[in-house]
Order: structure tokens, then sequence, then C-alpha cells
């Protein structure tokens, strides 16, 4: 495995995308704490763009880089390797990578301007994790959605869809459902629909850190234990791990029947 | 002539008393050896001075004008008696320099550090109060100044907690630079007019940091409150001058910066409102001017619960809250001019610093958390940014006449720290 | 030894293998032909693996390769496309799979054969189809194993290069090995096949030496030998 994700990290560390992607985050960085000069403010900012573009740029490019390496792939899959560890080595090719590219893009900036004499450097951390998180859930869903669709178009189709269903049209029927049912006790409700998308889940993860004294304006007990106390951190970060697992072991029940 | 022959007669039987006064000390080893003994053996005008050491006295009282000082701190350790260790009804009396402990907690009685009542020209300053049912109990007093006074309890539940200051039905008092926590209210004020409070520190209170009940004509500034169970609340009160206080991380449910409540005429100046769930409750509160103030990062900056008249925000700083402002019920005749809103995104073309667009703050997404409180998991969602995008280019739930037509460019007068 | 019993593969609702049996003893050349869609590249792709059969058994040597993956080792594979990640060097891609296939190699002698040289340093992405179609070879060749799998090597390759493949294919039946094509070219065919495997409708519709095949057809020509067996399909 560690050969296939070295050699995945070699080949995407050559390609234009990765750097385009760099560079884009360090633009981001930079043009923040230009515009903010304050390296707090450009925190806030920045969480508010990553859980969004971080799941976005994950997907466009666990399906881009399927699809494209579709040959190479079955290069490999003609020497003596198991197949799950061609699948697994690629996708942790390229969720590293797209980790580093956010790490670098943003940690460059972001320590220029003096990250480590900073209070934010506990958010910035959050926002790094969430970010990793956030890769690594999405180049996975996006190779189940290629895995399962030969066609390269349709795959692309589906993996942008996925990403606008669960940022925004998912919130909205969220939102919806709980306007239309708000006679009832709805707190178990809407943090048991948020823990099923991860970019709600993420968003959560923020909003701990961010909004707190807003979170904590609302009566209900429930909330109350999930953001006052640790529990809201440990929890959501938990099953940021299950929304790796999932789609990871749906890959590898894809793969024991998936004919190349 | 015969009041001036009394005022006369007044200030010589003064002079005369001071003339005489005399010193007396208490310690273990002294002739004295309580705190008590000492009171009924002073005379108008002595003064006590009290040794370092451990007093278990309750229920000092006095009604001469004497100075009581306590040297290097001596501790009065009150055993928790239902009994106050300092009940006092004198005039141009002092008390300094006194640690006091386990003040007797009671359902019935009002047992304090210091129970004053009736009193004017007195001076209690520099005491440490630890563990107490209330620390100053004030009943028509006057003329009095509190000051660099350390108040800590611990209050658990509101029925079996006291207040840090209890001012009832008193008149210029000035209650400056004390620290009190742990406390029911920190400071609680009812019936009381013409009193400054200023350079207080009132943390972790379980109810209010400061709390003002039919109290006009007063003044706070300079104070810190943090931490407080429901913040700080101003009730029924008129003529209220607040400036220079900083309400920050009050968090919780029914939790605020600062509860207006029936306040009319008051002017709120130069504060500081950082991290609390909501900065100001507003509730039927009319012709009150803001001013100045800093909000910031506060999950509501302003809320109105009521029907409010005539106020006039201007020249605030309102910085990455989660909600401007929010109201639910009408909003008349307020004016918001010439406010920074961190949120606002127009341009200034003619460079004048005001923005060429106004600024609308309320946005949709508060109006249905309103209505629907669990949709406030939904904060900061791509959805809720793309339905306020579009109420902003369209309005159709919110007022549109509620608006700054002058909003900043720039903040005012950026903290420094 | 290969031997296939009772091989079903569907992609949908096509039936593309249907119930193929086919043995291949140790040594030779062996051309897998048939019309387009009859599941040549099927059968080679279900022998290494990447192609997973609904029903039946493949034997390598005696021993059930289906669901494993280390017999790989012992299996040289030309894939039909020659198509490599863009971003790696002629030579890098050389080097991983060397890294991959822990085995020995002679790959500096193929590059000479090949000519391929000067374009070791060069990315793959900017290699003709020719060119990249040698490294294939390379990579193919490269590595001693009993069998070799070649689909439709000849693909964009000069007429020098295409001798030098034909002289590789040789010397490495006299080795001993076991060699499958697939190919259209028939002229390949005749002249180095030893056997022919004919596919139709999922199923072994002729196997035997070219001799055969045109004695069964009445036919000199193995083109037209070939053409016969599909146009009785259809008849």
């Amino acid at each position: 495995m560690l050969k296939i994700l070295k050699y995945s990290i070699v080949d995407l560390l050559r390609s234009r995308w990765s750097y385009v992607y760099f560079a884009f985050y360090l633009l981001l960085g930079y043009v923040l704490l230009f515009l903010n000069n304050d390296i707090n403010k450009a925190v806030i900012t920045l969480m508010n763009i990553i859980i969004v573009l971080t799941p976005l740029i994950g997907t466009i490019f666990g399906v881009m880089y399927y699809y494209n390496s579709k040959e190479f792939t079955e290069l490999l899959l003609a020497q003596p390797i198991k197949r799950s560890t061609i699948f697994i080595g690629q996708y942790l090719g390229i969720s590293l990578s797209l980790t580093l590219s956010l790490l670098l893009g943003l940690g460059i900036p972001f320590v220029v301007y003096g990250l480590f004499k900073s209070a934010a450097i506990f958010d910035f951390s959050l926002l790094i994790l969430v970010g990793a998180f956030l890769n690594f859930i999405f180049v996975a869903l996006a190779f189940n959605i290629a895995l399962s669709n030969e066609n390269k178009i349709k795959g692309f189709g589906f993996a942008i869809l996925m990403w606008l269903f669960l940022a925004v049209i998912y919130d909205g029927i969220f939102m919806i459902s709980l306007m239309m049912f708000n006679e009832y006790p709805l707190d178990k409700f809407s943090l048991f629909a948020t823990m099923l998308n991860p970019i709600d889940l993420s968003r959560i993860l923020i909003l701990l850190k961010l909004d707190i004294s807003a979170l904590l304006g609302y009566t209900g007990a429930v909330f109350k234990d999930f953001f006052g106390t640790n529990l809201g951190a440990i929890l959501s970060l938990l099953v940021l791990c299950f929304w790796v697992a999932i789609p990871l072991l749906r890959i590898n029940m894809k793969l024991k029947k998936k004919d190349f | 002539m015969k009041k001036s022959l009394n005022y006369f007669l007044v200030i010589f039987l003064f002079i005369v008393s001071n003339l005489q006064a005399s010193t007396i000390t208490v310690c273990a080893s002294c002739e004295i050896k309580t705190i008590k003994d000492a009171t009924l053996l002073a005379k108008q005008g002595d003064t006590i001075i009290v040794k370092k050491g451990l007093y278990k006295e309750t229920k000092i009282s006095f009604q001469n004008g004497i100075h009581i000082i306590g040297e290097n701190y001596p501790t009065i350790d009150a055993e928790n008696k239902q009994e106050s260790v300092f009940s006092i009804k004198a005039n141009n009396f002092s008390i300094s320099g006194f640690n006091i402990k386990n003040v007797g907690m009671s359902y019935t009685k009002e047992i304090a550090a210091f129970f004053v009542s009736k009193s004017k020209n007195f001076v209690i300053q520099n005491n440490t109060i630890d563990n107490c049912f209330y620390a100053f109990i004030l009943q028509r007093t006057r003329f009095g100044l509190l000051s660099n006074n350390k108040v800590y309890g611990n209050a658990k539940v509101e029925a079996s907690s006291g207040n840090g200051f209890h001012l009832w039905k008193c008149d210029n008092m000035r209650i400056e630079k004390n620290v009190i926590s742990g406390m029911r209210d920190g400071i609680y004020i009812e019936y009381s007019e013409h009193s400054h409070f200023s350079d207080n520190k009132s943390i972790n209170n379980i109810r209010y940091g400061l709390h003002f009940m039919f109290s006009h004509y007063n003044e706070y500034h300079h104070n810190e409150f943090k931490g407080n169970g429901a913040g700080v609340a101003v009730m029924f009160s008129k003529h209220i001058n607040m400036h220079h206080n900083t309400f920050h991380f009050n968090w919780g449910t029914a939790s605020y910066g600062l509860l207006l409540k029936e306040i009319y005429d008051a002017e709120i100046v130069d504060n500081v409102f950082e991290q609390n769930t909501i900065g100001i409750n507003i509730d039927g509160c009319n012709r009150i001017n803001y001013k100045n103030n800093h909000f910031i990062r506060n999950g509501w900056a302003l809320k109105f619960t009521g029907g409010c008249y005539t106020n006039i925000f201007e020249y605030n700083n309102f910085m990455h809250n989660a909600f401007d402002l929010s109201y639910n019920s009408r909003l008349n005749d307020n004016k918001f001019e010439a406010n920074y809103w961190s949120e606002y995104t127009g341009y200034d073309i003619d460079k004048n610093g005001i923005g060429d667009v106004p600024f609308r703050p309320v946005k949709l997404f508060s109006y249905v958390v309103n209505k629907t409180p669990e949709t406030l998991v939904l904060l900061r969602s791509l959805f809720v940014d793309i339905i306020n995008f579009s109420e902003k280019v369209s309005p159709v739930f919110t007022p549109d006449d509620l608006m700054d037509v002058k909003p900043l460019m720039k903040p005012i007068n950026p903290l420094t720290d | 030894m290969i031997e296939i019993k009772k091989l079903h593969k569907k992609f949908g609702k096509l039936t593309v293998l249907d119930g193929l049996d086919l043995t291949i003893n140790q040594g030779g050349i062996f051309a897998i032909l048939g019309p387009n869609g009859s599941g040549k590249t099927t059968l080679i792709k279900s022998i290494l693996g990447m192609v997973v059969p609904n029903k039946g058994e493949i034997l390598l040597d005696n021993k059930s390769v289906l669901k494993k993956w280390n017999y790989r080792n012992d299996i040289n594979y030309l894939p039909q496309i020659a198509n490599f990640p863009a971003n790696l060097s002629v030579k890098e891609l050389i080097a991983m799979v060397k890294n991959l296939r822990p085995k020995p190699s002679n790959e500096e002698e193929l590059i000479q054969l090949f000519g391929l040289s000067p374009f070791l340093k060069k990315k793959l992405g900017n290699l003709s189809g020719g060119t990249k179609q040698k490294v294939n070879l390379v990579l193919t060749f490269m590595f001693d194993s009993d069998l070799i799998i070649l689909d439709e090597p000849t693909t964009g390759l000069d007429p020098i290069a295409l001798i030098h493949l034909k002289n590789l294919i040789n010397k490495e039946k006299e080795k001993g090995k076991t060699i499958l094509i697939t190919t259209h070219i028939m002229s390949l065919v005749d002249e180095i096949a030893d056997e022919i495997v004919f596919l139709l409708d999922g199923k072994i519709y002729f196997k035997g030496s070219v001799i055969a095949l045109k004695k069964q057809t009445e036919q000199d020509n193995l083109e037209h030998a070939i053409a016969n067996l599909i146009s009785k399909q259809y008849a």
C-alpha cells in the first residue's frame, strides 16, 4: 500500500491541479489576511469558506483522479497487488495531497502573519482538522460515485449533485421540515439530522468554537448538554470518523465485485 | 436663628468630641479582647484598632460615630451563626481592613457581614468577605462610601443565597472598586437614587451581576460584568446613566449582557458587549441613547422583546455577531444611524466614510430562528447565507424601513486591547 | 497449464462468456481470436482477476486463482490501451513497476532493442502512441514469467518494432513459455501462432492448429478461414 500511496502522491504532486489548489489556498489566505489584517478575523472568515469549498474540491478531485488514472489503475491491477491496496493507496494519496495543499496553502500566509504568536492557533488547528476530515470524507464519497459509474460525465454529474445536495439542498429541506413540525420537540431531531451530513457536522464543530454564545441561547436540555459540554465536540469528531470509515467500507465491498 | 444655633451646637459638639477622641486597641493579649467590648466602651469619634488575630464574634453593633481599623487584616469568624457580624445604625463611622468569613445563611432573616441601616456619612473599605450569605445590607442609608471590598460567596441556588451589595431605599451612595463573585446578585439596588457604581468587578454570580429595580437617577460606569447567570438587569428605572462598562461571557438560555426592562431616558455610552448570548435585551424601553458601544461576537447583539419607542442607536460597532438585531413585536420610531456593521458589504464611492447603500440589520434567518429556535443549528450554513442574501436583495419578511441609511465604512474608536 | 471450467460472465443483460471451457497446456503461442465482442478481452481479464466471473473456475497449474492476487507475479500482461500516468517519466514508470514486482528484470536490453533510451526522461504524457506501446512492451517482457498475455500487441508499432516483437515472442516460446495473444492481424497469427482458440457466443468454437483450421474450413488462407468460421455463425 505504501508503494501505491507513494506513487499516487508523486503523481499528484506533479499534476498541475495540485498546484492550482495550493496556489488558490495561498492566495485566499493572503487576501483574507490582507483585508482583515487580523488573524482571528481571517480564521473566522476562512471557516465559513472551508466547510463549503473543501468538500467541493475534494469531490471534483476524487472523481477526476479516478477517471483520469483509469489506465494506470488497470496497469496496477495486472500486477501482483491486492485490489483494495491499490484503491486505498490511491485514495490516501489524493486525500493526503489535498490536505497537504490545504495545510501549506493556508499555513504559509498565516505563519508569515505571526500565527504562532497569536491566540488564533487553536482555531486555526481546528480549521485544518475540519478541512482534513472533509477532504478524506469527500474523496471517499467521490470514489464511491466513480466506482459505481463507468460513464465519466455521469460520474461527474452525480458528484457535483452530491456536493450541492449536502452543501445546500439538505439544509433547505432540514430547515423547512423544522419549520413545518415546530409544534413538536425537535432538538433531538435537529441534532440527529446534523449528524447525517458531514458538512453540517463540520459546521457544528466550528459553531462550537465561534458561536457558542448564540447556541446556548436555545432552551433545550439536549442542546444544552450537546453544546454546553465537550460532548458536542467529541461526538462530532467521532461521527466524522464514521463518515470516513463508512464510504471506505463501501469502496471495499464494491471492489470485490467490480470488473475493470 | 434657633436653627443656626442648633447647627452651631452640632458642629461644636463634633469638634469637642473629636478633641477628646481616644484610641482603643483590641488583641488577644490586650486588656480588651473582643471588638464587641471595644465598641461598648468607645465614644463618639473614638478609634478602635484591632490587631491581627482570629476573632469569633457576631452582632457587633454601635450607634456612635466610631472608627474601627483592622491592622494587618484580623479575621472575624462568624461561625455561620444566625446573626450579622456588624449591625450598625450610626453616622460618621468607618470600618476597614477586616477579613470576615462564614456569615450564616437563613431563609427568614437577613444576615450580612455588614448590616447598616438609617445611617449616613460612613466609609467601609478594604475588607475581604468570604463565604457569606449577604455581604452588605444597606437600608435607608445616605452618603456612604463602600470601596475596595472583596466579596466571595459560594452560592449554588438562588433561594439559599444572598447578594453582595444589597441597597434598599438608599440615596447618594458610592460603591467603588469592589470585587464580587459567587453571590446571588453581585449588586442589588431597589428604590435607591443618586448613587454611583464604578470600577466594580462582578463575576460569576448565579443571578445578576448588577440588578436595578425602581431606582432612578443612578449612574454606573467602568464596571466589569462577566460570566453571571443572567448578566445585568436594569428594570423599571428612569434616568440611568451607564457608560464604559464591560459585559462579557454571559452565556445561557435566558442570559444577556444587559437586560433593560421599562427603562426610560437612559444613556448607554461607551460600553463593550462581548460574547454574550444576547448583548442587550430591550423590553419596553423608550428614549434611550445608545452611542459608541461595541457589540462583539454576541449571539444576538440587540434583541427587542416589547414595544420600544424613540431609541437612538448611533456610532456603535456591531462586529461578528451571529445576529445583529432581532425583534418580535413592532419596532417603531427607533433610529439606527451611522453605526459600523461588520456584515456591511456596501461601497463608498464618494469616499466620505459613509456607505452609499443602506444596511439592513435584520436577517431573514433571525426571523426563522424566532419562529423555530431549533433552526439555530443551521447557523452559518450556505443555505442560510443564500436565503439571507435573497432577502437582502428583495425584502419580503423583514421591514423595509428598518435600516441604517448611513452605515460607516470603518469601526468607531477601535478597542485598543 | 491453464484450465478454465464452465466460465460464465454477464455484463448487465449481455452474456459474454457462457460456460466456457478451455485447457491450455504449458508452452507455445496461442492466438485467441473471435469477432468483436466475442469475449476475448473478458477471458483474458478473467484470468488476470480484473473481471470477476459469475460462475466457473480458473486454475493455473492446478491452483484456483479467483479472488487471489499473488499469482499475478507469474503473469506478464500487455494491456490493450497503452495509457500511463501522464506525470511520470518512462524511467520512473519502469522503476515503479519493478518496485511493485519483486523479481529480476532485464529492462536495459529491451530499452536498447526498442530504441527508447532518448525517451527515458520524458513524461509519458508527451509520448506518441507508438512509443507508449514500446514502453508497454518493455514493461511486459522485462520479467521472466511462465505466462505471457498480450492484448493487441501490435497497435501503433512501426515495422521494425514489429519485427523485434515477433522475435521476442519467439524467443520466449523457445524458453518454453505459454503466450496468449489477441489480435486482428491475421498475418501475425499465421506466422507465429501454434494454436488458435476461436471464441464465439461466449464459448470455444474452435481450438486447434492453424493447419487444422484451414483444413476444417477448406480454405488455404487464414483470413478466409476465420471469415468462414464467422459467416457460419450468421448462416
